[in-house]
Protein backbone atom coordinates (compact mmCIF):
# COMPACT_ATOMS: atom_id res chain seq x y z
CA UNK A 1 0.00 0.00 0.00
CA UNK A 2 3.07 2.29 1.20
CA UNK A 3 4.70 1.41 -1.94
CA UNK A 4 1.78 2.03 -4.41
CA UNK A 5 1.04 5.62 -2.72
CA UNK A 6 5.20 6.23 -2.86
CA UNK A 7 4.70 5.33 -6.59
CA UNK A 8 1.43 7.49 -7.25
CA UNK A 9 3.42 10.43 -6.02
CA UNK A 10 6.46 10.32 -7.75
CA UNK A 11 3.94 9.92 -10.68
CA UNK A 12 2.31 12.93 -9.63
CA UNK A 13 6.02 14.86 -9.42
CA UNK A 14 6.75 14.30 -12.53
CA UNK A 15 3.42 14.87 -14.19
CA UNK A 16 4.00 18.44 -12.14
CA UNK A 17 7.82 18.45 -13.87
CA UNK A 18 6.10 18.12 -17.56
CA UNK A 19 3.51 21.04 -17.20
CA UNK A 20 2.82 22.41 -20.23
CA UNK A 21 1.30 25.80 -21.84
CA UNK A 22 -0.17 25.65 -25.39
CA UNK A 23 0.29 29.33 -26.58
CA UNK A 24 3.44 28.88 -28.08
CA UNK A 25 2.73 25.29 -29.79
CA UNK A 26 1.64 24.44 -33.00
CA UNK A 27 0.94 21.55 -35.10
CA UNK A 28 2.83 20.15 -38.25
CA UNK A 29 0.83 18.21 -40.70
CA UNK A 30 2.36 14.96 -42.37
CA UNK A 31 0.10 14.43 -45.29
CA UNK A 32 1.90 11.12 -46.78
CA UNK A 33 1.73 9.55 -43.93
CA UNK A 34 -1.89 10.63 -42.19
CA UNK A 35 0.43 11.74 -38.88
CA UNK A 36 0.94 15.38 -36.59
CA UNK A 37 3.64 16.70 -34.90
CA UNK A 38 3.02 18.67 -31.68
CA UNK A 39 5.91 21.73 -31.84
CA UNK A 40 6.58 24.08 -29.88
CA UNK A 41 7.68 27.38 -31.52
CA UNK A 42 9.75 29.13 -28.18
CA UNK A 43 11.83 25.96 -28.11
CA UNK A 44 11.82 25.04 -31.62
CA UNK A 45 11.33 21.88 -31.11
CA UNK A 46 8.77 18.76 -31.80
CA UNK A 47 7.22 17.52 -29.07
CA UNK A 48 5.26 14.76 -30.23
CA UNK A 49 3.97 12.53 -33.31
CA UNK A 50 0.12 12.11 -33.28
CA UNK A 51 -0.47 8.80 -35.14
CA UNK A 52 -3.80 7.63 -37.65
CA UNK A 53 -5.48 10.61 -38.53
CA UNK A 54 -6.46 8.96 -42.01
CA UNK A 55 -5.20 10.85 -45.00
CA UNK A 56 -3.85 14.49 -44.52
CA UNK A 57 -3.41 14.92 -48.28
CA UNK A 58 -5.39 17.89 -48.02
CA UNK A 59 -5.65 19.36 -44.47
CA UNK A 60 -5.81 22.04 -42.13
CA UNK A 61 -6.15 22.96 -38.46
CA UNK A 62 -8.27 25.48 -36.26
CA UNK A 63 -7.59 25.28 -32.55
CA UNK A 64 -10.18 25.83 -29.40
CA UNK A 65 -10.23 29.22 -27.95
CA UNK A 66 -8.60 27.54 -24.81
CA UNK A 67 -5.49 26.66 -26.96
CA UNK A 68 -5.41 23.23 -25.54
CA UNK A 69 -7.41 21.43 -28.74
CA UNK A 70 -6.51 20.87 -31.89
CA UNK A 71 -9.29 19.90 -34.54
CA UNK A 72 -7.72 18.50 -37.95
CA UNK A 73 -10.15 18.35 -40.36
CA UNK A 74 -8.59 15.77 -43.16
CA UNK A 75 -9.37 15.24 -46.96
CA UNK A 76 -11.02 11.51 -45.94
CA UNK A 77 -13.47 13.33 -43.90
CA UNK A 78 -11.92 12.41 -40.61
CA UNK A 79 -12.46 15.29 -38.33
CA UNK A 80 -9.75 14.62 -35.33
CA UNK A 81 -9.55 16.59 -31.53
CA UNK A 82 -6.01 16.39 -30.77
CA UNK A 83 -5.24 17.50 -27.14
CA UNK A 84 -2.34 19.49 -26.95
CA UNK A 85 -1.36 18.61 -23.33
CA UNK A 86 -1.25 14.72 -23.62
CA UNK A 87 -0.37 14.37 -27.27
CA UNK A 88 -3.21 12.55 -27.95
CA UNK A 89 -6.22 11.93 -30.09
CA UNK A 90 -8.90 13.04 -27.50
CA UNK A 91 -11.46 12.25 -30.17
CA UNK A 92 -11.96 11.31 -33.86
CA UNK A 93 -14.60 10.62 -36.29
CA UNK A 94 -15.44 9.71 -40.28
CA UNK A 95 -18.07 12.72 -40.53
CA UNK A 96 -18.05 12.36 -44.79
CA UNK A 97 -16.37 10.86 -47.62
CA UNK A 98 -14.41 13.95 -48.74
CA UNK A 99 -13.76 16.90 -47.11
CA UNK A 100 -11.84 20.17 -47.57
CA UNK A 101 -11.67 22.36 -44.54
CA UNK A 102 -12.61 23.87 -41.64
CA UNK A 103 -13.62 26.48 -38.99
CA UNK A 104 -14.60 27.22 -35.34
CA UNK A 105 -17.56 29.28 -34.24
CA UNK A 106 -17.10 32.92 -32.29
CA UNK A 107 -17.87 31.54 -28.94
CA UNK A 108 -15.13 28.04 -29.84
CA UNK A 109 -18.70 26.08 -28.82
CA UNK A 110 -19.07 24.61 -32.44
CA UNK A 111 -16.83 23.28 -35.36
CA UNK A 112 -17.67 23.81 -38.83
CA UNK A 113 -16.81 21.28 -41.58
CA UNK A 114 -16.63 21.78 -45.63
CA UNK A 115 -17.24 19.00 -47.76
CA UNK A 116 -16.76 17.84 -51.16
CA UNK A 117 -18.73 14.54 -50.78
CA UNK A 118 -21.69 14.45 -49.85
CA UNK A 119 -21.14 18.62 -51.06
CA UNK A 120 -22.12 20.45 -47.74
CA UNK A 121 -21.33 21.90 -44.51
CA UNK A 122 -21.46 19.66 -41.17
CA UNK A 123 -21.76 21.79 -37.44
CA UNK A 124 -20.45 19.63 -34.80
CA UNK A 125 -20.17 19.98 -30.84
CA UNK A 126 -16.32 21.05 -30.23
CA UNK A 127 -16.85 19.51 -26.59
CA UNK A 128 -18.38 15.91 -27.75
CA UNK A 129 -17.68 16.18 -32.18
CA UNK A 130 -21.45 15.38 -31.81
CA UNK A 131 -23.35 16.23 -35.19
CA UNK A 132 -25.36 19.09 -34.41
CA UNK A 133 -26.81 20.34 -37.88
CA UNK A 134 -26.13 19.04 -41.41
CA UNK A 135 -26.75 21.75 -44.20
CA UNK A 136 -26.93 20.09 -47.98
CA UNK A 137 -25.16 22.47 -50.26
CA UNK A 138 -28.05 21.76 -52.32
CA UNK A 139 -28.47 23.82 -55.79
CA UNK A 140 -30.50 23.30 -59.23
CA UNK A 141 -31.87 19.69 -59.41
CA UNK A 142 -31.40 18.44 -56.37
CA UNK A 143 -27.95 18.21 -56.77
CA UNK A 144 -24.82 18.85 -54.26
CA UNK A 145 -22.32 21.33 -54.50
CA UNK A 146 -18.51 21.05 -53.10
CA UNK A 147 -17.79 23.30 -50.36
CA UNK A 148 -14.78 25.85 -50.08
CA UNK A 149 -13.81 28.54 -48.69
CA UNK A 150 -15.87 28.22 -44.94
CA UNK A 151 -14.80 30.66 -42.17
CA UNK A 152 -16.06 31.66 -38.99
CA UNK A 153 -17.57 35.52 -39.35
CA UNK A 154 -18.51 37.71 -36.11
CA UNK A 155 -22.36 37.36 -35.10
CA UNK A 156 -21.91 33.24 -34.68
CA UNK A 157 -22.07 32.96 -38.68
CA UNK A 158 -20.27 30.39 -41.08
CA UNK A 159 -19.57 31.85 -44.77
CA UNK A 160 -18.71 29.59 -47.43
CA UNK A 161 -18.70 29.47 -51.28
CA UNK A 162 -20.49 26.47 -53.82
CA UNK A 163 -17.94 25.67 -56.31
CA UNK A 164 -20.40 23.88 -58.81
CA UNK A 165 -23.11 26.11 -57.82
CA UNK A 166 -21.95 29.45 -58.15
CA UNK A 167 -23.26 30.62 -54.47
CA UNK A 168 -21.79 32.13 -50.94
CA UNK A 169 -24.26 31.17 -47.99
CA UNK A 170 -24.12 32.79 -44.48
CA UNK A 171 -25.21 30.53 -42.26
CA UNK A 172 -26.63 32.15 -38.65
CA UNK A 173 -25.81 29.53 -36.16
CA UNK A 174 -26.56 31.38 -32.99
CA UNK A 175 -29.45 28.52 -32.92
CA UNK A 176 -27.20 25.87 -33.90
CA UNK A 177 -29.98 23.19 -34.67
CA UNK A 178 -31.21 25.55 -36.72
CA UNK A 179 -29.26 27.50 -38.75
CA UNK A 180 -30.69 30.18 -40.55
CA UNK A 181 -29.31 30.26 -44.13
CA UNK A 182 -28.82 33.50 -46.67
CA UNK A 183 -27.62 32.45 -49.95
CA UNK A 184 -26.17 34.83 -52.82
CA UNK A 185 -26.68 33.53 -56.39
CA UNK A 186 -24.21 33.96 -59.46
CA UNK A 187 -21.43 35.55 -57.63
CA UNK A 188 -19.14 34.58 -60.25
CA UNK A 189 -18.33 31.13 -61.94
CA UNK A 190 -16.06 28.30 -59.20
CA UNK A 191 -14.89 30.29 -56.21
CA UNK A 192 -12.34 28.06 -55.51
CA UNK A 193 -11.09 29.22 -52.30
CA UNK A 194 -12.16 32.59 -49.95
CA UNK A 195 -10.65 35.10 -47.70
CA UNK A 196 -12.57 36.95 -44.02
CA UNK A 197 -10.76 40.45 -43.97
CA UNK A 198 -9.18 40.16 -39.97
CA UNK A 199 -11.79 42.68 -39.13
CA UNK A 200 -14.45 40.21 -39.94
CA UNK A 201 -15.92 42.46 -42.53
CA UNK A 202 -14.97 41.25 -45.91
CA UNK A 203 -15.45 37.96 -47.34
CA UNK A 204 -13.84 37.77 -50.48
CA UNK A 205 -13.86 34.42 -52.82
CA UNK A 206 -11.27 33.66 -55.64
CA UNK A 207 -13.35 32.67 -58.82
CA UNK A 208 -11.51 29.83 -60.92
CA UNK A 209 -14.10 29.78 -63.94
CA UNK A 210 -13.71 33.42 -64.87
CA UNK A 211 -11.81 36.56 -64.46
CA UNK A 212 -12.09 38.54 -60.67
CA UNK A 213 -13.25 38.34 -56.90
CA UNK A 214 -16.33 37.84 -55.12
CA UNK A 215 -16.40 40.59 -52.38
CA UNK A 216 -19.76 40.64 -49.87
CA UNK A 217 -19.12 43.19 -47.28
CA UNK A 218 -20.86 41.75 -43.75
CA UNK A 219 -21.74 44.41 -42.56
CA UNK A 220 -23.75 45.34 -45.09
CA UNK A 221 -25.09 41.77 -46.83
CA UNK A 222 -28.04 43.49 -48.37
CA UNK A 223 -25.71 44.96 -50.72
CA UNK A 224 -25.26 41.84 -52.35
CA UNK A 225 -22.34 40.32 -53.52
CA UNK A 226 -20.18 42.90 -56.16
CA UNK A 227 -17.44 41.50 -58.66
CA UNK A 228 -14.15 43.07 -57.98
CA UNK A 229 -11.01 43.29 -61.08
CA UNK A 230 -13.31 42.29 -63.20
CA UNK A 231 -11.02 43.05 -65.88
CA UNK A 232 -8.15 42.01 -64.01
CA UNK A 233 -5.64 39.98 -66.73
CA UNK A 234 -7.96 39.80 -69.44
CA UNK A 235 -5.88 40.88 -72.00
CA UNK A 236 -2.78 38.18 -70.62
CA UNK A 237 -2.73 34.41 -71.56
CA UNK A 238 -3.86 32.68 -68.61
CA UNK A 239 -1.40 29.71 -67.98
CA UNK A 240 -2.12 26.51 -66.54
CA UNK A 241 -2.63 26.03 -62.93
CA UNK A 242 -1.19 23.24 -61.29
CA UNK A 243 -2.27 23.79 -58.14
CA UNK A 244 -5.00 26.15 -56.50
CA UNK A 245 -3.62 28.86 -55.02
CA UNK A 246 -5.11 29.62 -51.43
CA UNK A 247 -6.55 32.85 -50.38
CA UNK A 248 -5.76 33.27 -46.40
CA UNK A 249 -3.40 35.46 -44.67
CA UNK A 250 -4.58 38.83 -45.91
CA UNK A 251 -1.49 40.79 -46.27
CA UNK A 252 -2.28 44.70 -45.12
CA UNK A 253 0.02 47.87 -45.66
CA UNK A 254 -2.03 50.58 -44.30
CA UNK A 255 -5.39 50.06 -46.95
CA UNK A 256 -3.74 47.82 -49.10
CA UNK A 257 -4.49 43.74 -49.61
CA UNK A 258 -2.43 41.47 -51.42
CA UNK A 259 -3.35 37.97 -53.32
CA UNK A 260 -2.46 35.65 -55.20
CA UNK A 261 -3.19 35.66 -58.99
CA UNK A 262 -4.59 32.68 -60.62
CA UNK A 263 -3.37 31.84 -63.76
CA UNK A 264 -0.55 34.03 -63.65
CA UNK A 265 3.33 34.86 -62.02
CA UNK A 266 1.80 37.63 -59.91
CA UNK A 267 0.68 39.18 -56.76
CA UNK A 268 -1.81 41.78 -56.85
CA UNK A 269 -2.10 44.72 -54.56
CA UNK A 270 -5.70 45.98 -54.38
CA UNK A 271 -6.72 48.88 -52.56
CA UNK A 272 -9.47 48.13 -49.96
CA UNK A 273 -11.17 51.80 -49.94
CA UNK A 274 -11.80 51.93 -53.81
CA UNK A 275 -11.11 47.72 -54.18
CA UNK A 276 -9.58 48.65 -57.32
CA UNK A 277 -6.05 47.07 -58.51
CA UNK A 278 -3.15 48.68 -57.63
CA UNK A 279 -0.11 47.09 -58.77
CA UNK A 280 0.73 43.86 -60.16
CA UNK A 281 3.99 42.25 -58.64
CA UNK A 282 5.68 40.14 -61.32
CA UNK A 283 7.27 36.91 -59.25
CA UNK A 284 8.75 34.34 -60.19
CA UNK A 285 6.01 31.61 -60.39
CA UNK A 286 2.11 31.27 -59.77
CA UNK A 287 1.49 32.10 -56.31
CA UNK A 288 -0.27 29.94 -54.21
CA UNK A 289 0.04 31.31 -50.28
CA UNK A 290 0.64 35.19 -50.02
CA UNK A 291 0.82 35.78 -46.04
CA UNK A 292 1.81 38.85 -44.20
CA UNK A 293 4.20 38.94 -41.21
CA UNK A 294 2.13 39.51 -38.11
CA UNK A 295 3.19 43.23 -38.58
CA UNK A 296 1.72 43.52 -41.99
CA UNK A 297 5.83 44.36 -42.90
CA UNK A 298 6.76 41.56 -44.93
CA UNK A 299 4.42 39.21 -47.38
CA UNK A 300 5.66 35.89 -48.00
CA UNK A 301 4.87 34.13 -51.27
CA UNK A 302 5.18 30.34 -52.32
CA UNK A 303 4.64 28.66 -55.69
CA UNK A 304 3.20 26.20 -57.52
CA UNK A 305 4.74 23.34 -59.23
CA UNK A 306 7.15 23.28 -61.06
CA UNK A 307 8.36 26.64 -59.35
CA UNK A 308 7.64 25.38 -56.06
CA UNK A 309 11.61 25.31 -54.48
CA UNK A 310 11.29 29.27 -54.33
CA UNK A 311 10.18 32.02 -51.55
CA UNK A 312 9.84 35.22 -52.57
CA UNK A 313 9.48 38.03 -50.38
CA UNK A 314 8.05 41.44 -50.51
CA UNK A 315 8.51 44.71 -48.52
CA UNK A 316 5.11 46.16 -48.17
CA UNK A 317 6.69 49.37 -48.22
CA UNK A 318 7.13 49.79 -51.71
CA UNK A 319 5.72 45.96 -52.50
CA UNK A 320 9.21 45.27 -54.23
CA UNK A 321 10.93 41.73 -53.95
CA UNK A 322 13.81 42.31 -51.23
CA UNK A 323 14.74 38.58 -51.23
CA UNK A 324 14.18 35.16 -52.90
CA UNK A 325 14.98 32.19 -50.86
CA UNK A 326 15.36 28.53 -52.50
CA UNK A 327 14.74 26.36 -49.56
CA UNK A 328 14.00 23.19 -51.29
CA UNK A 329 11.81 20.58 -53.08
CA UNK A 330 8.37 21.52 -52.46
CA UNK A 331 7.88 24.51 -50.17
CA UNK A 332 4.32 23.45 -49.39
CA UNK A 333 3.30 26.01 -46.27
CA UNK A 334 4.07 28.84 -43.69
CA UNK A 335 3.45 29.97 -40.77
CA UNK A 336 4.63 33.09 -38.75
CA UNK A 337 5.46 32.93 -34.54
CA UNK A 338 2.37 35.14 -32.85
CA UNK A 339 4.61 37.95 -33.55
CA UNK A 340 6.42 37.54 -36.31
CA UNK A 341 10.11 37.25 -35.26
CA UNK A 342 10.05 33.94 -37.03
CA UNK A 343 8.45 31.95 -39.88
CA UNK A 344 8.30 28.41 -40.26
CA UNK A 345 8.03 26.95 -43.90
CA UNK A 346 7.51 23.12 -44.57
CA UNK A 347 9.42 21.73 -47.44
CA UNK A 348 7.69 18.42 -48.28
CA UNK A 349 10.27 16.51 -50.51
CA UNK A 350 13.08 16.84 -48.40
CA UNK A 351 11.30 16.05 -45.20
CA UNK A 352 12.14 19.11 -43.30
CA UNK A 353 10.90 22.15 -41.61
CA UNK A 354 12.71 24.86 -42.41
CA UNK A 355 12.76 28.13 -39.49
CA UNK A 356 13.80 31.36 -40.90
CA UNK A 357 14.89 34.62 -38.93
CA UNK A 358 12.13 37.27 -40.71
CA UNK A 359 14.04 40.21 -40.24
CA UNK A 360 17.77 39.00 -41.99
CA UNK A 361 15.82 35.53 -43.57
CA UNK A 362 18.97 33.37 -42.01
CA UNK A 363 18.01 29.47 -41.34
CA UNK A 364 17.65 29.57 -38.10
CA UNK A 365 16.71 25.80 -37.56
CA UNK A 366 15.63 22.76 -39.68
CA UNK A 367 13.48 20.10 -37.90
CA UNK A 368 12.55 16.67 -39.81
CA UNK A 369 8.93 16.06 -40.80
CA UNK A 370 8.22 13.08 -43.06
CA UNK A 371 5.96 15.15 -46.28
CA UNK A 372 5.43 17.89 -43.90
CA UNK A 373 2.34 20.23 -44.89
CA UNK A 374 0.19 22.81 -43.47
CA UNK A 375 1.73 24.42 -40.19
CA UNK A 376 -0.49 25.79 -37.98
CA UNK A 377 -0.15 28.02 -34.98
CA UNK A 378 -2.00 28.04 -31.68
CA UNK A 379 -2.33 31.78 -31.83
CA UNK A 380 -5.05 31.17 -34.35
CA UNK A 381 -7.40 30.61 -31.83
CA UNK A 382 -7.95 34.08 -31.08
CA UNK A 383 -8.22 35.20 -34.67
CA UNK A 384 -11.24 35.71 -36.63
CA UNK A 385 -11.46 33.99 -39.88
CA UNK A 386 -8.95 31.31 -39.59
CA UNK B 1 9.28 8.00 -94.45
CA UNK B 2 10.09 4.46 -93.80
CA UNK B 3 11.44 5.26 -90.03
CA UNK B 4 8.56 7.29 -89.76
CA UNK B 5 5.61 4.26 -90.40
CA UNK B 6 8.05 2.32 -88.27
CA UNK B 7 8.05 4.09 -85.71
CA UNK B 8 4.16 4.90 -85.84
CA UNK B 9 3.68 1.29 -86.31
CA UNK B 10 5.28 0.85 -83.04
CA UNK B 11 3.88 2.95 -80.78
CA UNK B 12 0.13 1.83 -82.33
CA UNK B 13 1.04 -2.11 -81.10
CA UNK B 14 2.68 -0.46 -78.02
CA UNK B 15 -0.47 1.43 -77.72
CA UNK B 16 -2.46 -2.13 -78.10
CA UNK B 17 -0.44 -4.26 -76.25
CA UNK B 18 0.43 -2.40 -73.31
CA UNK B 19 4.03 -3.52 -73.96
CA UNK B 20 5.94 -0.19 -73.18
CA UNK B 21 9.18 0.79 -72.11
CA UNK B 22 8.64 1.44 -68.95
CA UNK B 23 10.63 4.62 -67.70
CA UNK B 24 13.65 4.17 -65.19
CA UNK B 25 13.66 3.82 -61.84
CA UNK B 26 14.35 6.76 -60.98
CA UNK B 27 11.82 8.73 -63.10
CA UNK B 28 9.30 6.14 -62.20
CA UNK B 29 9.97 7.72 -58.76
CA UNK B 30 9.91 10.95 -59.92
CA UNK B 31 6.40 10.11 -61.29
CA UNK B 32 5.36 8.11 -58.23
CA UNK B 33 5.87 11.09 -56.23
CA UNK B 34 4.10 13.43 -58.65
CA UNK B 35 1.47 11.07 -59.08
CA UNK B 36 0.99 11.13 -54.92
CA UNK B 37 1.30 14.71 -54.59
CA UNK B 38 0.91 17.20 -57.64
CA UNK B 39 -2.08 15.45 -58.92
CA UNK B 40 -3.08 14.35 -55.25
CA UNK B 41 -3.55 18.14 -54.90
CA UNK B 42 -6.86 17.41 -56.58
CA UNK B 43 -7.18 14.13 -56.70
CA UNK B 44 -6.73 13.24 -53.05
CA UNK B 45 -3.62 11.49 -51.96
CA UNK B 46 -5.25 8.27 -52.29
CA UNK B 47 -6.43 9.25 -55.64
CA UNK B 48 -10.35 8.88 -54.13
CA UNK B 49 -11.01 12.45 -55.61
CA UNK B 50 -10.78 16.02 -54.43
CA UNK B 51 -11.60 18.78 -56.43
CA UNK B 52 -10.97 17.25 -59.45
CA UNK B 53 -12.31 13.37 -60.08
CA UNK B 54 -11.66 9.86 -58.33
CA UNK B 55 -8.48 8.13 -60.48
CA UNK B 56 -9.34 5.05 -58.78
CA UNK B 57 -9.81 2.46 -61.57
CA UNK B 58 -13.89 2.00 -60.63
CA UNK B 59 -14.02 5.42 -61.43
CA UNK B 60 -11.47 5.02 -65.09
CA UNK B 61 -13.41 1.93 -66.14
CA UNK B 62 -14.61 2.61 -69.87
CA UNK B 63 -12.26 5.32 -70.64
CA UNK B 64 -9.69 4.35 -73.54
CA UNK B 65 -5.93 4.64 -72.52
CA UNK B 66 -5.61 7.03 -75.48
CA UNK B 67 -8.65 9.30 -73.67
CA UNK B 68 -6.66 9.06 -70.55
CA UNK B 69 -3.14 10.12 -72.06
CA UNK B 70 -4.72 13.12 -74.02
CA UNK B 71 -6.16 14.38 -70.70
CA UNK B 72 -3.42 13.91 -68.73
CA UNK B 73 -0.69 15.57 -71.78
CA UNK B 74 -3.49 18.12 -72.54
CA UNK B 75 -5.71 18.84 -69.57
CA UNK B 76 -9.53 19.26 -70.23
CA UNK B 77 -10.57 22.83 -71.24
CA UNK B 78 -13.59 24.15 -68.96
CA UNK B 79 -11.99 22.26 -65.82
CA UNK B 80 -9.35 22.75 -63.27
CA UNK B 81 -7.49 19.87 -65.52
CA UNK B 82 -4.01 21.76 -66.59
CA UNK B 83 -1.76 19.95 -69.68
CA UNK B 84 0.88 18.39 -68.00
CA UNK B 85 2.80 17.80 -71.20
CA UNK B 86 5.67 20.34 -70.01
CA UNK B 87 6.50 17.66 -67.70
CA UNK B 88 5.74 14.35 -68.72
CA UNK B 89 6.09 12.37 -72.20
CA UNK B 90 3.51 10.35 -73.91
CA UNK B 91 5.32 7.44 -72.91
CA UNK B 92 5.26 8.48 -69.22
CA UNK B 93 1.44 9.83 -69.39
CA UNK B 94 0.32 6.12 -70.78
CA UNK B 95 2.96 4.31 -68.06
CA UNK B 96 1.16 6.23 -65.35
CA UNK B 97 -2.37 6.04 -67.03
CA UNK B 98 -1.59 1.71 -66.90
CA UNK B 99 -0.34 2.16 -63.11
CA UNK B 100 -4.02 3.67 -62.45
CA UNK B 101 -6.06 0.85 -64.29
CA UNK B 102 -3.88 -1.64 -62.40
Amino acid sequence: MFKLSLLSLLFCLNAHAELRATGDLGVVIERAKGSALIINTSKQKTLAKIEALGDLSHASVVFSRDQRYAFVFGRDGGLSKIDLLQDKVAKRIIQAGNSIGGAISQDGQLIAVSNYTPGGVKIFSAETLELIADIPAQYGDNQLSKVVGLVDAPGQRFVFSLFDANEVWIVDVKKPTTPVIQKFKNIGKQPYDALLTPDGRYYIAGLFGERGLALLDLWNPETGVKRILPDYGKDDEKLPVYKMPHLEGWAVAGDFMLIPAIGQHEVLVIDTRQWTLVKRIPVIGQPVFVMARPDGRQIWVNFAFPDNQNLQIIDAKDFKIVKSLIPGKAVLHMEFTPRGEQVWVSVRDDNQVIIYDTENHAELKRLSAEKPSGIFFSSRAHKTGL
Amino acid sequence: MRYLIIALAFSASAMADKAIDSPSLERQQELHNMLAHDCGSCHGLTLKGGLGPSLLPKALAGKSDQFLVHTILEGRKGTAMPPWKPFITEQEALWIVQKLLK
